[in-house]
């Protein structure tokens, strides 16, 4: 059976480095980091006292009834949406909704919806907002988005912590080709900075603690690193059908060739050692977009800065792609935003997107000294990428054992 | 005690807070619903933010009768003088 081709015609972001994707795409370039030293009251007593706030705060750019009644979580989505749709073009043309899904993932969802109404309770129950359901619930944001959208075919909230948003981009695409839909704006949003998973995170030794330095925090395969650095923000794909978007005249970024979806089987929350889980994935997209380990130019790594996950991480590349590893420029956004735990996949994936649209990887910042375990071609400066047809891979691994590869191929 | 016009006028603030109506289209024959398009789970908020500011208990049961704005001034009134 032929596969439908799924083309990306349209990109929205809200990240710690830019309120859009163009800001973002030249901060990435740049090398510039997201990182800031937080100095809320309730950062206090924390260890880490270290994070990546959103660029541009959502409420400055939704409509203030409108805000107040989405989460944080869901005012990212809905920043990055907008954007992502207005790109498309899809506004101009006449659609038949009943074909428009949504696929809208998060890792934690409406967390300081929570947290607000929890101690709102401590007040008394008529304290509590009739709100705090269908803001919390963590389809929320992936529903406000449908419902803007007026998306009627699926609207889908796939939760696989870390590996959330290339979930979705992946269910997108499955979408399409199994013909339940025409056109899925997908991705992923996360706002989780606050004091509780702060803690959490901090108790499980998972974050960095350079608070005397934020933006050197985040060192993705650095014989440095210490832990990731916390993560807000949101990315949006359209997906559509290759014949729908030629026949409209869209402007078309890049292809959507694979996904990959695996298990390590082995620990809720340490990433098995031996990378055989992620190197499956890489592989399962591969073989389902057609291509060669060869023709992989470009891997967007998962490399939160975490000392296990780093290296074996970069084991599993070089287990899936062997010799072609060589020839992969690999590169870690997480260095500059942070890690955005539902929302990274996607944001990521616009990135692997625009490195085979301008043909440029952008650098890996704060790589002083390779770990020995890794035996990868790291950008630590833009990498130009070649002409002709090429593709890339985005990996993303969650707490769980999760692993989504996606694999992109250029038009 | 405050007058009908002042309970109105706060009413109206609420009602902008929440629903972002313009204060000057909460007038007194409006409906909530049809006019001024407030949802059920606004409604509850309006609710609970004019019991908070007026120090006046609108009962749950109470909520479906105040259907217009004037229904809940006169609500409030009678509660404050009651």
């Amino acid at each position: 059976m032929s596969k439908t081709r799924v083309v990306i015609t349209g990109l929205g972001a809200t990240t710690p480095i830019g309120g859009d994707v163009a800001s973002t795409w030249e901060a990435l370039l740049a090398g510039k980091s997201g990182a800031k030293l937080l100095t809320a009251d309730w950062v206090e007593e924390l260890p880490v006292k270290i994070a990546a706030p959103a660029a541009v705060e959502p409420t400055e750019v939704i409509e203030r009834v409108k805000a107040r009644r989405l989460d944080r979580n869901a005012q990212f989505a809905l920043v990055a949406a907008r954007e992502a749709w207005a790109d498309s073009g899809l506004a101009d043309v006449e659609l038949d909704k009943t074909r428009l899904g949504v696929a809208i993932a998060t890792g934690i969802g409406g967390l300081l919806t929570t947290l607000n109404n929890y101690d709102l309770l401590q007040k008394g129950p008529r304290r509590v907002s009739p709100l705090a359901i269908p803001m919390l619930m963590p389809n929320s944001a992936a529903a406000n988005v449908g419902l803007e959208l007026g998306a009627l075919a699926g609207v889908q909230t796939p939760v696989s912590a870390c590996a959330s948003s290339n979930e979705a981009i992946s269910l997108a695409a499955d979408q399409i080709r199994l013909g339940r839909a025409d056109i899925v704006v997908a991705g992923g949003a996360e706002g989780s900075i606050a004091g509780l998973p702060l803690a959490a995170f901090g108790q499980m030794m998972a974050l960095s603690k350079r608070n005397d330095d934020p933006e050197r925090a985040s060192r993705p395969w650095d014989v440095d690193r210490d832990g990731f650095l916390l993560g807000e923000g949101a990315g949006v794909l359209v997906l559509e059908t290759y014949e729908h978007a030629v026949a409209r005249g869209a402007k078309i970024y890049a292809e959507f060739a694979g996904a990959g979806i695996t298990a390590d089987g082995h620990d809720i929350v340490q990433p098995d050692p031996t990378g055989s889980g992620a190197e499956r994935a890489m592989l399962q997209a591969l073989r389902e977009g057609d291509l060669a380990t060869g023709d992989i130019v470009h891997i967007n790594a998962h490399a939160t800065s975490t000392p296990v996950g780093d290296v074996a991480e970069a084991i599993a590349i070089r287990k899936a792609l062997g010799k072609a590893a060589d020839q992969a420029v690999a590169t870690a956004p997480k260095s500059m935003i942070g890690h955005l735990l539902g929302a990274a996949g996607a944001v990521e994936s616009i990135a692997t997107v625009l490195a085979l649209h301008h043909r440029v990887v952008p650098p890996t910042i704060n790589l002083d000294k390779v770990d020995d375990g890794v035996d990868l071609d790291i950008a630590t400066e833009q990498r130009k990428l070649a002409d002709g047809d090429i593709a890339a891979l985005n990996n993303s691994f969650g707490f769980g054992g999760h692993n989504v590869a996606l694999a992109f191929k250029s038009i | 005690m405050a007058s009908t016009e002042e309970i109105r006028s706060d009413l109206a603030e609420i009602v902008n807070e929440i629903a972002g109506i313009p204060v000057e289209d909460v007038q007194l024959d409006k409906s909530f619903t049809d006019d001024l398009d407030v949802d059920s789970l606004s409604m509850v908020e309006v609710v609970v933010a004019a019991e908070e500011k007026f120090t006046v208990k609108i009962p749950d049961d109470e909520v479906k009768n105040l259907k217009t704005v004037g229904d809940a001034v006169a609500f409030i009134e009678r509660a404050q003088n009651g």
